[in-house]
């Protein structure tokens, strides 16, 4: 098998891993949202859930999050009488998403606080509500800071969706397993696998610098 | 009494262990313009603040208009102020700020109808003739499409003046409002402040350290010292003939 014909299958996977990263980053970026205005709530619940959730899934490794979403759900599920089989690519999603939320969470919890309190003053002194004031005021100045850690957060999440190769997912690490248990060729496979992640990785990094150029795009006016 | 806009009765201000306004009285008429003196920590911006309703009171009450600002009259007892009733006081000022605090990701012209549009629900197209009024008279016309980070901060302090008097306030406070500029810039915000005392029957309440400009556009100077009005007067009675020791000291340290 010349190492040409690996590309087809690995590009397969590739696939698989481009959207399990999509999906789950998008997923990510929602809950970072949710969950990290939710930690400056001043209601309790809402407070009490957030950081719950973010010290949940922040305390605990991915890979048994993963295997307990896909293996011991459905099992919980049938003890009490209900089908919580999910697919692997849900299972997948859901795992990288709130994994990388947890994360998520606590960059725009920072990039909220970082905002100068003069900000909000000058919002108050202009009777805007407490919601307008987060939504049109401190959000839109928050949203370039976060930019940078979101874009580390992206890529890791691109490197970590090679666990769902565990759950049976035929991403591109568990084409390159296939080929390799196949070849024995590991370091042709391992180089290519490398590579390919890193181009990837590359262009997630491109993806948010114009996403953070688009973000902070008055700060460039003029200068 | 009757025509006093701002009422300061008794009012105690701390933060932690320190007193900053130690049973204040003190009283604003309508359209009156009052320059406020002193020195550093005396607690004339915390008068505004606690005005602006940015800092609570430890005591006493403050009346705006002849309502109680941070309390609320229910049941014949006098309650701390719900929001609402902090909302429905607070616009009746606006504030302009030392540091100017305009909203660095909006342009010029959406600083100034963003509050109004949002707040006083005003169409977008009204609030835009508005706004273009109010940058002709801070004489800022052309500036209406940039971004704050493009103006100088002799400009920048003139749209807050602008973004202030977009919501219609009846008292209008300054903070320091030229304490951040460089000596150049002073001048032009200087000018525009002066021609609003001066064509408006805003009530002005101005706290600054530009003796010659408090001595110009004042109907009265108040010297404040260690959380109380030491001394007030006309600004010819307190700059000429300062009665306090206290204030002849002031004076004379700051016009040296």
């Amino acid at each position: 098998m010349h190492w040409s014909e690996y590309l087809l299958p690995l590009a397969e996977g590739a696939w698989v891993t481009v959207q399990l990263t999509v999906y789950s980053t998008i997923l990510g970026g929602v809950l970072a949202f949710v969950f990290g205005i939710g930690k400056l709530s001043s209601n309790m619940a809402i407070k009490s859930v957030s950081v719950g959730y973010i010290e949940l899934f922040r305390g605990t490794s991915l890979l048994v999050q993963l295997f307990w979403l896909y293996f011991a759900l459905p099992l919980a599920g049938m003890a009490i009488g209900i089908d919580l089989r999910l697919p692997p690519v849900v299972a997948g999603v859901l795992a990288l998403g709130l994994n990388i939320g947890a994360y998520g969470a606590e960059v725009v919890r920072g990039a909220i606080q970082s905002v100068h309190q003069n900000q909000r003053e000058a919002a108050r002194a202009l009777n805007f509500t407490p919601r307008q004031t987060l939504f049109n005021i401190v959000i839109p100045q928050a949203i370039p800071e976060m930019m940078p850690s979101f874009g580390n957060l992206a890529v890791q999440n691109l490197k970590d969706t090679a666990l769902v190769s565990l759950i049976s997912l035929g991403d591109l690490t568990f084409r390159a397993e296939q080929i390799r248990n196949f070849t024995q060729d590991s370091t042709t496979i391992y180089t290519l696998l490398l590579l390919m992640y890193f181009g990837m990785a590359l262009v997630v990094t491109v993806v948010m610098h114009l996403i953070e150029r688009f973000a902070g795009r008055w700060r460039m006016v003029g200068s | 009494m009757t025509d006093a806009i701002i009422r300061f009765d008794k009012v105690v201000k701390r933060f932690g262990d320190l007193t900053v306004l130690d049973e204040l009285d003190f009283e604003v008429k309508k359209g009156e313009k009052v320059s406020i003196i002193g020195p550093s920590g005396s607690g004339k911006s915390t008068v505004l603040r606690i005005l602006m309703t940015l800092e609570g009171i430890d005591g006493g009450v403050v009346h705006v208009d002849g309502e109680p600002l941070w309390h609320e009259l229910r049941e014949g007892s006098l309650l701390p102020a719900s929001e609402a009733h902090l909302r429905r006081m607070r616009s009746k000022l606006g504030m302009v700020f030392q540091q100017f605090n305009l909203f660095p990701h909006m342009t010029v012209m959406r600083n100034i109808t963003e509050a109004p549009v949002k707040v006083l629900g005003l169409g977008k197209k009204e609030a835009q003739l508005r706004a273009e009024e109010l940058l002709d008279l801070v004489g800022l016309a052309d500036q209406a499409k940039k971004f704050p980070h493009q103006l100088s901060g002799g400009q920048q302090q003139r749209v807050g003046i602008a973004r202030a008097l977009a919501m219609r306030p009846s008292i209008l406070l300054f903070d320091e409002p030229t304490s951040a500029l460089d000596p150049e810039l002073v001048g032009e915000v200087l000018t525009v402040i002066g021609r609003l005392a001066e064509e408006h029957d805003l009530t002005m309440l101005l706290v600054t350290h530009e003796m010659r400009f408090a001595r110009e556009i004042s109907d009265r100077v108040c010297f404040f010292d260690r959380g109380q009005i030491r001394e007030e007067g006309t600004p010819d009675e307190l700059f000429t003939d300062p009665s306090e020791e206290r204030t002849r000291e002031f004076l004379k340290a700051i016009l040296d």
